[in-house]
């Protein structure tokens, strides 16, 4: 149905596509496997007509087809799930579903309610309850990937792709979109399916591509790989993906962090947990389960929350994040596009952001080589693939953006970072690199509560869960209690003791 | 070695740190600068004493008090926010002064320091509302242009306050050497700001928060008290282009810069800085300011008609803008 053949895309010098090809076929859901800046999304940007090729063609249905753009695109049946959202902030998810393309009644004006109808039913389909009138700004990450995805499947296309749909969504969630996918599929939907969980791809895809440093390294089916040479096929050299051993916590290990009582709006759930030094504490649970909500009320940046808590036995309250930051509690936020970067500055200013306590000079200045040295080595700690610490953060891939998130906090002496998602949509390899790091802080006495949707992540980083549910925390379980089974039943039910 | 892709070697990044053709071509400064070298080229053409020593420090002499009040319009621009009050505040500040030396009988040293304090207050009150009220720069910045100019109107009783002791004149209309003291004046403030933006930790908050506020008050900075110092630094870059002022008007002129704040936006936005905040360069500003005077010094030396020349100016400026919306 969709053949893409030897296509090459180059951004000035840098050569990003080195002749790729792909082959989709009516009916399947293809998976498009790479490193983070392997080219996929370009690839795909490409397909959408968002960005040109320097050569190379397009068939859809053996017709050859350049779009000019994504409109034109999408009026031949091609959709797209974009990595980094493309949704507007101040508009409702209903708004953002049809923009440019909204319904109309008989008089020309907006049918607001044909495309309320409209999303509910694609919304409904998805199995998720997201709130349509909100603007979008005000949604977590997770809701904003299903208005994305929703928009997405507003358009009836034949050809369907989705760049990294589940780096934000628990595998709840992501049973659910494959439920429609698998719909979709026998519809005779040809669908492009690009992710970092390989287990994933063993689960919803029927054929494979794999793409390396912006060269195409082969197709096939899924049913002729295993794990290991799937991560071969995509890095050239075998990794064992494993978590580095947990440390041992005592009991009597002091307390860093109490949280004696936080609130996340008048009259909902209240929930209190401690964190010890050195401790990875894990928060799981369901989208909009109020993990993220209660992150931002510690360090006061969630309004309407009430937060009681004792940092290193005396009591402290945030009004700002400066002031946590002051007190040697970081955050590296959820949402990397408007939480996290300023993606038209370099690599560099992003990183610096707040490391400049350990590059002054005089006091007032700032070292601008010892700056230069610091952030190289940051990139190199993370792995960052660029040309150097001046690309501007809109030229990388999206899981390079994201190594750039973490890389700002790695070098702080903070007491406590609060990690958001922070391998969404990071490779494998960079992935076994990131944990590391998280536990080489925790060594040097640095505490960590890890926000993460991504099961196989909690169970192999956490010393402790905390479970989120409805707003509060549910459970905490550890040791050897710590398992999906039990992770997931607190999640959803709660009723794990009477299941069990 | 993992990510044997990972291309950021020392030499890599010698090279992107240092200047390279591509990097200069692509500096926010080119554009602007070119303007101002074509724009000078033409009036050289168009008037033989254009360039002329003593012209050239006449312009810049004409072109340092706006300068100035763009100096601190840049540090609010950048942050994504506006000041509309800086001509109000101006001629305030310059009222204030002369009003402590001439009716109050006090001596000039504190008519001074008592303009730069109406300055330095108006911006605090300006950036409290910004920053703590959360109010939009836009609303907070015109009502404070009102409440400063009325002030003024009703200290002075709508008159002009003269009789300062002569010495004052040297902010003014005084030399050093051949180049005019508001001149010196206006180069000192700009390097300063130059430091403060590039070099210092403060300045590359101000960027971020015109980049992506959110981002960086999560990230710890602190966007509130920023701002509070950025209003503040317009609010004393207000002052300190009425110390030049009322030095050349020997008197203080509570009508005096009306429409100055849209020539101070204009200077900034010429000179390459983003409106909406986050990109711009301090010397940009000032080749945006001086490439406005000579557009006013040269339309004059030419004999247009005073009305038509804001018509040409106006266009002027849409071509730049339209120029430099693509490059970057
Ligand atoms: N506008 C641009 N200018 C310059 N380089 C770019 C630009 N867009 C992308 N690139 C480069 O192209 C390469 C491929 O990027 P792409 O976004 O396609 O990667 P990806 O395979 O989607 O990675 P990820 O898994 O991290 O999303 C990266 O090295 C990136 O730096
Ligand atoms: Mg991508």
């Amino acid at each position: 149905m969709l053949e893409m053949k030897n296509i090459k895309k180059s951004f000035g010098k840098v050569e990003v596509l080195r002749g790729v090809d792909l082959e989709v076929r009516a009916g399947e859901v293809h998976a498009l496997l790479g490193e983070n800046g392997a080219g996929k999304s370009t690839l795909m940007k490409v397909l959408c007509g968002i960005i040109s090729a320097s050569a190379g063609t397009i068939r859809i249905d053996g017709e050859e087809c350049a779009f000019a753009n994504y409109d034109a695109a999408i009026a031949a049946g091609v959709g797209i799930v974009f990595q980094e959202f493309s949704l507007i902030p101040y508009l409702s998810a209903v708004e953002n579903m049809f923009l440019a393309r909204e319904l109309r009644n008989r008089f020309g004006l907006l049918d607001r309610r044909a495309m309320r109808k409209r999303a509910q039913e694609i919304l409904q389909q998805l199995d998720v309850d997201v709130p349509l009138n909100a603007p979008v700004s005000r949604l977590s990450v997770a809701e904003q990937q299903f208005v994305e995805i929703a928009k997405a499947l507003s358009l009836d296309a034949r050809i369907l792709v989705l760049d990294e749909p589940t780096a934000t969504l628990t595998p709840t969630e992501v049973e659910r979109l494959f439920k429609v996918i698998r719909e979709l599929r026998r519809k005779g939907v040809a669908i492009v399916f690009i992710s970092h969980h390989l287990e994933e791809i063993f689960q919803i895809c029927d054929r494979i591509t794999v793409l390396r440093d912006g060269d195409y390294i082969g197709t096939c089916d899924v049913a002729d790989v295993n794990n290991d040479t799937l991560v071969e096929m995509m890095v050239g050299r075998r990794i064992e993906q494993s978590f580095p051993p947990k440390l041992e916590i005592l009991a009597e290990t002091d307390i860093v962090l109490d949280v004696e009582a936080v609130q996340l709006k008048r009259g909902g759930p209240v929930s209190s947990f401690a964190l010890r030094r050195g401790e990875i504490i894990g928060f799981a649970g369901l989208v909009g389960s109020g993990r993220s909500e209660t992150a931002m009320a510690l360090l006061g940046a969630f309004p309407g929350a009430t937060c009681r808590m004792k940092l290193e036995g005396k009591d402290v309250k945030f009004t700002e994040p400066a002031d946590a930051l002051a007190a040697g509690i970081g955050l590296l936020p959820e949402s990397r596009k408007e939480q996290g970067l300023i993606t038209s500055f370099s690599i560099l200013r992003n990183i610096s952001i707040n490391n400049y306590g350990k590059y002054r000079k005089n006091h007032w200045f700032i070292d601008l080589k010892k700056e230069l040295a610091c952030t190289q080595k940051a990139m190199r700690q993370v792995s960052v693939k660029a040309t150097g610490p001046n690309d501007r953060l809109d030229t990388l891939s999206g899981g390079n953006q994201q190594k750039v998130v973490v890389a700002r906090w790695i070098n702080h002496d903070m007491k406590i970072l609060i990690f958001d998602e922070p391998t969404r949509g990071i490779d494998v390899g960079a992935k076994a690199e990131i944990y590391q790091l998280m536990r080489e802080l925790t060594k040097q006495g640095c505490s960590i509560i890890m926000i993460s949707s991504e099961l196989p992540e909690v169970l192999g980083m956490s010393d402790r869960v905390c479970v989120f549910r409805g707003g509060g925390i549910v459970a905490t379980v550890e040791g050897e209690d710590i398992t999906s089974e039990k992770i997931m039943t607190h999640a959803t039910t709660g009723r794990q003791d009477h299941a069990a | 070695m993992p990510h044997d892709t990972t291309l950021n070697s020392p030499e890599k990044a010698r090279k992107s740190g240092g200047l390279n053709i591509a990097q200069v071509l692509h500096s926010p400064l080119v554009l602007p600068l070119a303007g101002l070298i074509v724009v000078s080229i033409l009036m050289g053409l168009a008037s033989e004493n254009f360039f002329s020593v003593s012209n050239i420090m006449n312009v810049l002499r004409q072109v340092s008090i706006n300068g100035i009040l763009a100096v601190g319009m840049t540090f609010v621009i950048l942050t994504g926010g506006i000041d509309l009050s800086v001509g109000a505040v101006m001629a305030l500040s310059g009222t204030i002064c002369a009003g402590l030396v001439v009716n109050m009988g006090l001596p000039g040293a504190v008519g001074l320091a008592g303009g730069m304090l109406v300055g330095v207050v108006f911006g605090l009150f300006n950036g409290a509302l910004v920053a703590w009220g959360r109010m939009p720069a836009i609303i907070v910045t015109l009502a404070t242009m009102g409440v400063a100019r009325g002030l003024g109107l009703i200290y002075s009783g709508g008159y002009p306050i003269s009789g300062l002791p002569p010495w004052m004149s040297w902010f003014g209309i005084g030399r050093i050497g051949i180049v005019p003291v508001p001149v010196i004046l206006m180069f000192v403030i700009y390097v300063i700001a130059w430091v403060l933006l590039q070099r210092t930790p403060f300045g590359r908050h101000v960027y971020s928060i015109g980049g992506n506020e959110t981002a960086a008050r999560l990230s710890g900075v602190k966007t509130q008290w920023i701002k509070l110092a950025i209003y503040t630094i317009s609010g004393l870059t207000s002052a300190l282009a009425a110390v030049i002022l009322t030095g050349r008007l020997m008197s203080g002129q509570p009508n005096a810069g009306v429409g100055f704040e849209l020539d101070a936006i204009a200077a900034v936005v010429l000179g390459g800085t983003a409106i909406a905040g986050g990109r711009g360069l301090i010397f940009g500003t000032l080749i945006g300011a001086v490439l406005l005077g000579i557009l006013n010094n040269g339309l004059n030396l030419m004999g247009i008609n005073p009305y038509l020349q804001d018509v040409i100016k106006g266009f002027i400026i849409l071509l730049a803008i339209y120029i430099g919306r693509e490059w970057r």
